[in-house]
């Protein structure tokens, strides 16, 4: 039997902040467009973002384009493409007023402006010891404020929403490579779609889920990259992945670095602010990295808090009530919830916690996707774009800024809407003709776990995964666990192969849905390992114990991981901005 | 821990049923998500939604012990031992805990949920004094897990004409927004039998909401500003 084919024009695979900033524009420009979301749109892991989104607006503290484009390179540890950077932070005045403009609910100053709070890595006259106010923030529910203003102007702009539809295997034309459709399950009837389109935009977010101890949602598990993976394409720098230095210890849930922009710190068992040796002028707000290897570093030195001495404690009653309640409430609400503190008295017991992933689908900062082909290392995918926490542009190297993440979503779904208007414009062509068998791949997954009988279970499959991601790639890295790694998640992807589900109901089969995110899950912490045990040097989420420098001679440059015979490539980083002059690497100190 | 669950699966049930499972809590599981999650690992077929396990996407609203809430914020130390899950009512059931959210999100996007401002946009942001945006607290909060409407006996009997406390917080949100330039239409969308009036202040949407806002307030200003336009 044939699988139902829908048509359009173009197809966005994800409702989070990237997909629905691109779904505006599309729909905007009148193309006609699906968008496909496994969760109803609010429900996006964009809701969880806390702390802010960066401009600079210089609304509290002189700021420009400029000193944020240089903090961005300097986070990136020098692996981030400065063409890519110098377009993000130009763009990001513009991009960060649309969204006031939408009703977003910032926060704001007495003057009436939106309300700006420091962040970590963001300074201001290139490094200086002075921060800069850059986060814009809407008290610490950025993210959620910022997805349901995107979800309420495509309400108003009639997006069309395929909710609760997850995306499985993307299309291509055997002659050229072209993207010409995906293959999707609608999860309410259990039916399988090939959705045919001229353009096929990722927006899939991150796949934190890789981890044990992460403060992704049970949804962030990297569908977009399984599906890159499958069709023979790479995955670039996907050894960086961020540890955010607060998630509430054995929780996982997330805390702002907001907290620290607002003026909380860390302390060690003996009550020391210990930020102060390792970055004496950030201090607490230094990198992300950095605070994460400090933390990890004060922990395995026995200088912990708690009974097991395995966490460090983040302090903000010296804020006072009515910071805390104004800026700061919805960490309140977590802190009592999975910690049992009010911070207003008590500090929050924290852990560095897998937060972000700094790799993912190669992208130029059209959001057309790329992949070395014949003499070019940057060959254009026909057909096919990626944005957002599953693209990798690259604009955050090896370790990202705190509030670069919004600004990334709205910057580059934008530039994707743009660039998937101008592609389709320019050439009114038909629709192509899909290949003949396509879906069959889908298909012939699909049917291996209805008609299993017995096999790999998923739970302990998925846990088995994440406890080695957490064991042997972590803040600091070992060549020997490395090694060891590789080999462990190369046995559990031979295992995932045999994954079985007893549940073989058709509705809203979520045994079959998670089943299905396994495999994604398993590519990405495939790559991950693979990519991090080759890049024999330190940089930014990268730390070796084997390997403690950056070494930017043999290794500025980006790492390519294709799924058929576990290969690497690498390409080169653009030194090379769009305007200025090239920001040359130098020993990264905060 | 017991945990009896409404079960129905259309595939294979010709009416819905009660199944109880017995979950091992350890000292890693707080909330009753955490619970939840162990339950499907003993039974794959087992159905209920959830995502951020934080409180914030709303994913996992359902009637715990006859109460509406959220699965991932209600903690297993402030539960009974036993505790019976049922899908969140007033809606269809589309599988176990699995609810057809489409009458909901309908009266959602009758409420017009965007900013309605028509003047040309300016260079930079439209101003706003903090004053002026505290208006927006208690409001834009929302998460849209649909715990209050289906709370409400008003929402039970007309889900199709009135909007629900979840729809109304949401309408007035706009209209306390001093950038919004629609309130008056907002006000003829709203001035009806039902649309608005059906609220008779039962307040269990204030009950149940697992963010702490209070859509009944949120109506009594709407009806406020319905009178003054009156008079």
């Amino acid at each position: 039997m044939a699988i139902t084919t829908r048509r359009y024009d173009a197809i966005v695979v994800g409702a989070g902040g990237s997909g629905m900033r691109a779904a505006l524009e599309l729909a905007r420009a009148g193309l006609k467009t699906a968008v496909l979301s496994k969760v109803f749109p609010t429900r996006s892991h964009t809701v969880a973002a806390q702390g802010g989104i960066a401009a600079p607006l210089a609304n509290s503290t002189e700021d420009n384009w400029h000193w944020h484009m240089y903090d961005t390179v300097k986070g990136s540890d020098y692996l981030g493409d400065q063409d890519a950077i110098e377009y993000m932070c130009r763009r990001a005045i513009e991009v960060v007023v649309e969204l006031e403009h939408m009703g977003m609910p910032f926060d704001r100053l007495e003057n009436g402006k939106i309300y700006q709070r420091p962040f970590g890595g963001h300074t201001q006259d290139y490094g200086s010891a002075k921060m800069a106010m850059r986060a814009c923030a809407a008290a610490d529910r950025t993210g959620h404020a910022m997805l349901h203003t995107l979800y309420q102007q495509n309400v108003r702009s009639n997006t069309q929403f395929l909710v609760e539809w997850m995306a499985l295997d993307l299309i291509r034309d055997p002659q050229d490579g072209a993207i010409v459709g995906i293959t999707a399950l609608e999860m309410e009837t259990g039916e399988l779609f090939i959705l045919q389109g001229k353009a096929v935009l990722l927006a899939t977010g991150g796949a934190g889920r890789i981890y044990w101890a992460t403060t992704n949602a049970f949804i962030n598990t990297g569908d977009g990259l399984g599906m890159v993976a499958r069709a023979g394409l790479p995955l670039e720098d996907m050894e960086f992945w961020q540890f955010h230095p607060t998630g509430v210890a054995g929780a996982g849930v997330l805390i702002t670095e907001g907290v620290r922009g607002e003026g909380g710190y860390l302390l060690n068992k003996n009550g020391e602010r210990f930020m102060e040796r390792y970055a004496p002028n950030a201090k607490d707000l230094a990198s992300r990295d950095v605070v994460s290897r400090a933390m990890t570093t004060e922990i395995k030195e026995g200088r912990g808090c708690g009974p097991h001495a395995d966490h460090v404690l983040l302090k903000l009653d010296h804020l006072g009530p009515d910071v805390i309640k104004h800026r700061l409430p919805g960490i309140r609400e977590i802190a009592l919830k999975f910690a049992n503190v009010d911070p207003i008295r008590d500090p929050i017991p924290v852990v560095p916690t897998v937060h972000y992933q700094m790799g993912g689908i190669p992208t130029n900062y059209m959001g057309q996707v790329i992949a070395p082909e014949a003499a070019s290392k940057e060959a254009i995918v026909p057909g096919l774009y990626a944005a957002g926490e599953c693209a990798c542009v690259s604009v955050h190297g090896a370790n990202r800024l705190g509030t670069n993440s919004l600004l990334d979503l709205l910057v580059f779904g934008k530039s994707s809407g743009e660039q998937v208007i101008k592609d389709l414009r320019g050439q009114p062509t038909p629709h192509r003709n899909l290949p003949k068998d396509a879906g069959e791949a889908t298909r012939a997954r699909l049917a291996r776990l209805d008609s299993a009988k017995s096999g790999e279970r998923v739970p302990e499959l998925l846990n088995d995964l994440r406890r080695t991601m957490q064991a042997h790639c972590g803040v600091f890295r070992f060549g020997d666990d490395l090694k060891k790694g590789v080999q462990l998640v190369e046995e559990i992807a031979a295992r995932a192969a045999r994954i079985f589900i007893s549940d073989k109901s058709k509705v809203y089969n979520t045994a079959r849905v998670e089943a299905l995110e396994l495999e994604n899950l398993v590519e990405t912490a495939v790559s991950t390992m693979i990519s991090a045990e080759a890049r024999k040097e330190s940089r930014g989420a990268q730390s070796r114990d084997d390997f403690p420098d950056r070494d930017d001679k043999n290794w500025m440059k980006h790492t390519l991981w294709y799924k058929e015979g576990n290969r690497l490539d690498y390409k080169p980083v653009h030194l090379r901005p769009l305007t200025v002059q090239t920001m040359e690497p130098k020993v990264r100190t905060y | 821990m017991k945990l009896t669950i409404y079960r129905y699966d259309p595939d294979k049930d010709a009416k819905p049923y009660y199944q109880d499972y017995d979950v091992p809590i350890d000292a890693h599981d707080r909330m009753l998500l955490d619970a939840l999650v162990k339950a499907k690992a003993i039974d794959d077929s087992l159905s209920f939604r959830r995502s951020c396990r934080e409180g914030v996407c709303g994913s996992d609203a359902m009637n715990i012990n006859g109460k509406n809430g959220l699965a991932c914020i209600t903690k297993i130390a402030e539960l009974p031992q036993h505790v019976t899950l049922r899908p969140l009512p007033g809606l269809p059931v589309i599988r176990d805990l699995i609810v057809d959210m489409t009458q909901f999100f309908k009266q959602y996007h009758s409420v017009q949920p965007y900013v309605i401002n028509n003047d040309p946009p300016p260079e930079r942001e439209r101003l706003q004094s903090p004053e002026e945006r505290e208006h927006l607290d208690g409001l834009y909060e929302c998460i849209l897990c649909a715990c209050c409407s289906t709370s409400c006996p008003s929402w039970w009997w007309n889900p199709d004409k009135f909007v629900g406390p979840a729809g109304l917080l949401q309408a007035y949100r706009f209209i306390a927004d001093t950038r919004d330039q629609a309130t008056s239409e907002r006000l003829d969308n709203l001035e009806d039998p039902y649309r608005l009036f059906r609220c008779h202040t039962i307040m269990n949407c204030v009950d149940v909401c697992p963010k702490g806002l209070n859509p009944t307030k949120a109506i009594n200003h709407i009806k406020e500003l319905l009178v003054k336009r009156a008079v």
